[in-house]
């Protein structure tokens, strides 16, 4: 069951209170950055977490999207797989450790930045490192120790798969070992809080940057906007007050 | 050609005296919440010195604005678009609370509360951010009238492109202040740096804005800009700005600042611009050309032919007849005194500054000589070229040229409206000599020195056809009570839905001003009168009332 349910819930969790957040909440729709706090460690500790998490996503996305037969299919061997992955997977997890390490020693230590975390964060970040470090484990007791590894690719990765198919496989899971079972749910509960936390900042990467003019001209018509404030979910129609009438310009004499 | 209306403001820095009435009313209007209590949209620096941010003119530093590459195109001093991506998990060049300063309270309650002991109590500074004590070190204006500048002057950014001997006499030379508000670029660096989309210049006036609801907290527009006028409410996680008091300025009112200066040296108006040509004009090669480039964007709202393109943009008529009257157009184009602060910086900025003459008079009458007399005075500008240096260094790039000629026609002014004042016959030569007739020279003098309300300020209304955004300020009392009101809420300060900007909303936001000290105050059960905001009964307040149910 909970290789069934779990996995949906948290699915609907996330797209639903995305939604939600987004229609209600675009104003608390932010990094939260503490960057005017406290600069030096940020500096360091950021950079590594983001990018290291970048690498650690595309190695996911590597091993659980793409069925083995796929990467044999085109010449890759299961051995030179498992290196690969193991050896790019460890180094980026620990890129990614170091960075978070640090990033939550910064905000344990900054007494501005300590003071400006909320609940959220800290029940937040507690997920975010429990499934970040289990994660970690269960590649450094896993792969790193013997020379083939774990083959997730024959359990976890169709599991995953069959989820999509809504053809749910649960036994697959039965024989994963514990440090994996610990990381999939730390990371479902991650996934299931993430539309309420500062987390959501991921999902407006700011990609279209890139194809749009520098400058952005916007008419005082246009609605939808913040110039407009009703154009969101709260209020698409305004309420019945009367139009303001301003006090005026002065006359001119 | 692409006609534009930009609404625009020059400050005449003669009749500055330093004051910060601007600054603090701006404040109380605008920024005195938390998470902007560092935060002043209209500053008024004391020149030479260190700015606010400190240093903030230092683009090697700070790497704001715009640059030519040598392709004759423009580039982002700080990146093009993808080095911008590639560095946004910490914004390598973006000041920190400390360049500005660390914002404080002081313990008030500690003077009324405090046990009868041998010594008298005080009220200690505690910094907002961590609630801790602090040595206040630096503050928005802590060189204020030179104040400490022995110490720190060195490093103001304008002075360090001086030859080195000025530094060490500027101090007994000359001194004089800069209000700075939002500059509302036409080529604004801090839109351009923006990942999200959120900030954009506004069609119809070119005030430039933050999105509230779309801005994502990147923290580039802070860096893109170089005057460092975008700040980063560490609260709310937003970007925020001057807003050129647009809810005032839409129904024909003058900005906050404006309005309470207490020089009246602030003038508001319509210029009218061909969009066509920012572009070209803001990538031009040489420096020095960038002022002359500037005023070539500029359309003259009395040709016809601009008058006729202006209408079909959809200009209203009484926009251009405003365009036609404004001042700005007047000191910038006419009688050609104004200038842009930092043209070099190539976002073709719109608030300009009419340079002041004060410090060659103070040299030339604390010399024993008469500051008025036309001949002496237009000698002292020629020959001092320390303050000349350091006005170009701020307006024109370096290029002295631009500046002597608006100190010479100022000079001209005094001593022809002298004669005038004195029964003399005025002479004709002096305004010629300046290039302006007699008659021009009057004009000014009204426009400067006289300076009546309806001559500063020709704000034209926006349209009802157009404002229905202003019907927000009815809403305001919708969010009263409301997810966002409460202080921080389970997804953080502020969270919840839209609340739209409008004046009424910032004295709405009690629970936020109320929030004196980030740990609440040092002694529970007491209410801080500076911050209440005279509605509702505090606990703590009043003493209990027996008859009525609190």
């Amino acid at each position: 069951m909970l290789w069934v349910v779990l996995p949906y819930v948290t699915f609907a969790v996330l797209v639903v209170g995305s939604v939600w957040r987004y229609r209600y909440d675009r104003f608390g729709w932010t990094t939260r950055s503490s960057e005017l706090y406290e600069k030096r460690l940020l500096r360091i500790g950021s950079p590594l977490f983001h990018l290291g998490l970048l690498v650690v996503i595309l190695g996911h996305v590597a091993g659980l999207v793409i069925p083995a037969s796929w990467t044999e299919a085109v010449g890759i061997p299961e051995d030179v797989y498992h290196l690969v992955a193991a050896l790019a997977g460890s180094a980026a997890s620990a890129v990614l450790v170091l960075g978070l390490l640090i990033l939550i020693y910064r905000r344990r230590t900054t007494s501005a930045v300590f003071l400006a975390t909320t609940v959220m964060d800290k029940v937040m970040y507690a997920m975010l490192a429990l499934s970040v470090l289990s994660g970690a484990w269960a590649t450094a007791t896993t792969q790193l120790v013997t020379e083939h590894g774990y083959d997730y690719r024959q359990t976890i990765s169709p599991w995953f798969r069959s989820l999509w198919y809504l053809q749910p496989q649960p036994e697959l899971m039965g024989g994963v070992p514990v440090a994996f079972q610990v990381h999939i749910l730390a990371a479902f509960l991650l996934f299931a809080l993430w539309p309420f936390t500062r987390l959501v900042h991921a999902f407006s990467a700011p990609v279209p940057y890139l194809f749009r003019p520098y400058v952005v001209y916007r008419s005082r018509d246009a609605t939808g906007t913040g110039a407009a404030p009703g154009g969101s979910g709260a209020h698409r129609t305004r309420p019945g007050w009367e139009p303001p009438t301003g006090p005026g310009p002065r006359p001119r004499s | 050609m692409k006609v534009m209306a930009q609404m625009s403001m020059v400050m005449n820095l003669d009749k500055c005296i330093g004051c910060h009435t601007c600054s603090v009313t701006c404040k109380q209007a605008w920024t005195n919440r938390s998470g902007m209590e560092y935060v002043w949209f209209n500053n008024v620096e004391t020149r030479p010195g260190l700015g606010y941010p400190r240093t903030y003119q230092d683009q090697d530093e700070w790497h704001g604005g715009w640059v030519r590459t040598r392709r004759g195109r423009l580039k982002l001093r700080a990146g093009g678009r993808l080095k911008k991506l590639a560095t946004i998990f910490a914004s390598p060049k973006m000041p920190s609370i400390h360049d500005y300063y660390e914002p404080w309270t002081y313990e008030y309650d500690m003077l009324l509360s405090a046990p009868q002991g041998a010594h008298t109590p005080v009220a200690r500074p505690k910094s907002l951010l961590t609630g801790k004590d602090m040595k206040i070190e630096w503050s928005a204006n802590w060189d204020d009238d030179l104040a400490g500048s022995t110490a720190t002057m060195q490093d103001d950014p304008v002075l360090k492109h001086m030859s080195e001997h000025v530094a060490e006499e500027l101090e007994q030379t000359f001194m004089f202040y800069l209000p700075r508000i939002c500059e509302h670029c036409l080529n604004p660096a801090c839109v351009a740096s923006c990942p999200s989309g959120a900030m954009y210049k506004r069609a119809e006036d070119g005030i430039v804005l933050v999105d509230q609801e779309a801005c994502r907290g990147w923290r580039q527009c802070v860096t893109g800009c170089p005057y460092k006028k975008v700040y980063f409410n560490h609260k709310t996680g937003k970007a925020e700005k001057c807003t050129l008091c647009y809810p005032r300025i839409e129904v024909g009112l003058p900005t906050v600042c404006s309005e309470t200066c207490v020089g009246r040296l602030r003038y508001l108006g319509l210029v009218l611009y061909d969009a066509d040509r920012v572009t070209e004009a803001a990538s031009v090669e040489d420096e020095h050309e960038l002022l002359a480039a500037q005023r070539s964007v500029f359309l003259d709202p009395d040709d016809p032919e601009v008058v006729a393109a202006a209408r079909r943009e959809g200009i209203p008529e009484d926009w251009i007849e405003a365009a036609q009257a404004s001042p700005i157009w007047k000191l910038i184009n006419d009688y050609e005194v104004a200038l842009p602060l930092h043209p070099e910086y190539r976002t073709l900025p719109m608030v300009w500054y009419i340079p002041p003459l004060s410090p060659v008079v103070d040299v030339v009458a604390s010399s024993g000589n008469d500051g008025e007399d036309p001949r002496t005075l237009f000698a002292a500008i020629s020959k001092l070229r320390i303050p000349l240096e350091y006005l170009a260094g701020l307006f024109t790039a370096g290029d002295t040229r631009p500046v002597e000629r608006v100190l010479r026609r100022l000079a001209a002014m005094r001593s022809y409206m002298r004669d005038v004042n004195l029964g003399n016959t005025p002479s004709e030569e002096t305004a010629s000599a300046v290039g302006m007739t007699g008659a021009q020279v009057e004009e000014m003098y009204r426009l400067l020195a006289i300076a009546k309300y309806q001559d500063r300020y020709v704000i034209p209304t926006a349209h009802a056809e157009q404002a229905r955004d202003l019907e927000e300020i009815a809403c305001s009392l919708d969010y009263e009570g409301g997810p966002g009101m409460g202080g921080a809420g389970p997804l953080g300060e502020s969270s919840g839905p839209p609340v739209p900007v409008a004046v009424e909303n910032f004295h709405a936001l009690s629970s936020r001003q109320t929030a004196d000290s980030p740990n609440g105050p040092s002694t529970p059960g007491r209410v801080n009168l500076l911050n209440w905001d005279g509605n509702g009964r505090p606990d703590g307040l009043f003493p209990p009332d027996e008859g009525r149910p609190s």
